[in-house]
């Protein structure tokens, strides 16, 4: 039994493997818990994704070449929170791309400004946008992932990455700019 | 979005992503351009908001404790538990049975056992053992705590021994029936894979370590000592599990 990556083979890896994989992916299990966080929008649902995505890297390890173990990592960890999603949500998923359905004006810097003193709206309005979009926000915005590692995490070409984080972006932006407005209604 | 600009290549740009050749150019754009200006401070804003925020959700403690203990459990060398080691036997045990195995004209071990245990059986059991869920009943390297595990499952008392600093771990027992009886299976470790040792009592007399039967990449050795009868299988090496039955009868 061998393995040659991740999804074919499996390995039944020793302790030498084991202090390898503590060293060198281990230390990674911030970055993959908060993306699962942040994918699933809930903290325990990531407790337990996270935790199946690091012993599935460690089962897959002899598959790591030695490059990035964080956006080795990370894809895995991806790869389950889609998988989680497609079994327990997959709604969430159908709902991806239709992110014209409501075009409205851009947040301004002050509005953003008002809604940052507030993480719980913030936390809000990126759990609104598609699981796409939020990841990107994540991997580029939280965990300072360059362009090659956010398409490499998520398998997808880096002009694609590129466009997705500019839609992202004024995505949120919007999000944003709409509990402020309506906050701002009410008060007057 | 009138500007071309303000799509992919302002965030190519924020992101720092452009070449210098490249970046000189938009930031040229930039002190003609109002709408790029505005979509740039946006980005600014919304970054620094984001930072603001702080997000970023770091792991509790107890999940990393969590982790390291199974990764622990799921290195062979070490130990096992059910839960850690099903998961990649599961696999394995899946293209075993997938390659369509088929099991006949199988020596019997009729010869030497009356209690009519035939190789098929054996390694019926021991491809069972590795599905799902099923190598361990009680996943323990402290042979303390594999022994008592028996206490009342069974009409005898297997002999439970770790032989870790001989380079065959235990990994944890479980119960069994072979031909029709139940028997304790002992799971030992050997580098990467799993050796079942089942046993189960006689009235016969001691007989030495038979030699290895080998079959579709699985061998197996039996050996009668103190009234236990034992059959050892795995697809480790005949001489390993040589090795392993000579532990046993030390």
């Amino acid at each position: 039994m061998s393995s040659t990556g991740q999804g074919k083979g499996w390995d039944v890896l020793d302790s030498q493997d084991r202090a390898r994989f503590e060293q060198l992916v281990l230390p990674h299990l911030d970055a993959a818990f908060n993306l699962s966080r942040w994918l699933l929008r809930s903290r325990s649902d990531a407790e337990d994704v996270a935790q199946e995505a690091m012993l599935r890297a460690f089962r897959f390890f002899r598959g790591f070449n030695g490059g990035d173990a964080r956006a080795w990592l990370l894809q895995i960890v991806r790869n389950t929170c889609y998988t989680w999603l497609e079994k327990n949500r997959q709604v969430e998923l159908m709902t991806e791309f239709d992110e014209d359905l409501h075009q409205q004006s851009s947040a301004t810097p002050e509005t953003l400004a008002i809604a940052g003193d507030n993480r719980e709206r913030l936390a809000r309005a990126l759990e609104t946008l598609p699981v796409r979009f939020r990841e990107v926000i994540i991997l580029r915005e939280l965990e300072g992932c360059s362009y090659k590692e956010i398409a490499s995490i998520t398998s997808v070409p880096i002009g694609t990455v590129m466009s997705a984080l500019a839609r992202a972006r004024q995505r949120l932006q919007r999000a944003l700019a709409q509990p402020a407005q309506q906050e701002a209604s009410h008060e007057l | 979005m009138s500007c071309d600009f303000c799509g992919t290549l302002l965030h190519a740009y924020f992101d720092g992503e452009l070449d210098a050749v490249r970046a000189a150019e938009f930031e040229r754009h930039l002190e003609s351009c109002r709408e790029c200006t505005a979509t740039l401070g946006a980005a600014e804003s919304m970054r620094s908001t984001l930072q603001r925020a702080q997000l970023y959700e770091t792991a509790p403690t107890e999940l990393r404790k969590k982790i390291r203990g199974e990764l622990k459990v799921s290195t062979a060398s070490t130990s096992a538990s059910p839960v850690a080691a099903w998961r990649w036997l599961a696999a394995a045990a899946a293209i075993l049975l997938v390659t369509g195995v088929a099991w006949f004209a199988v020596p019997h071990f009729r010869a030497t056992s009356p209690e009519s245990v035939t190789a098929a059986e054996v390694i019926d059991a021991h491809i069972r053992s590795l599905q799902p869920g099923h190598l361990t009943d009680v996943a323990s390297t402290d042979q303390h705590t594999v022994k008592p595990w028996f206490d009342g499952k069974l009409d005898f008392v297997p002999p439970v021994h770790d032989f870790m600093d001989e380079g065959f771990p235990l990994l944890g027992g479980r119960l069994d029936v072979l031909g029709e009886r139940n028997v304790a299976a002992l799971v030992y470790g050997r580098r990467k894979h799993f050796i079942n040792v089942f046993v189960w009592p006689t009235k016969e007399a001691d007989t030495p370590i038979h030699p290895p039967g080998s079959r579709q990449g699985y061998q197996w050795v039996h050996w009668r000592h103190e009234g236990m009868e034992f059959c050892a299988v795995s697809d480790v090496s005949a001489e390993d599990l040589h090795e392993l039955a000579q532990l046993f009868v030390q």
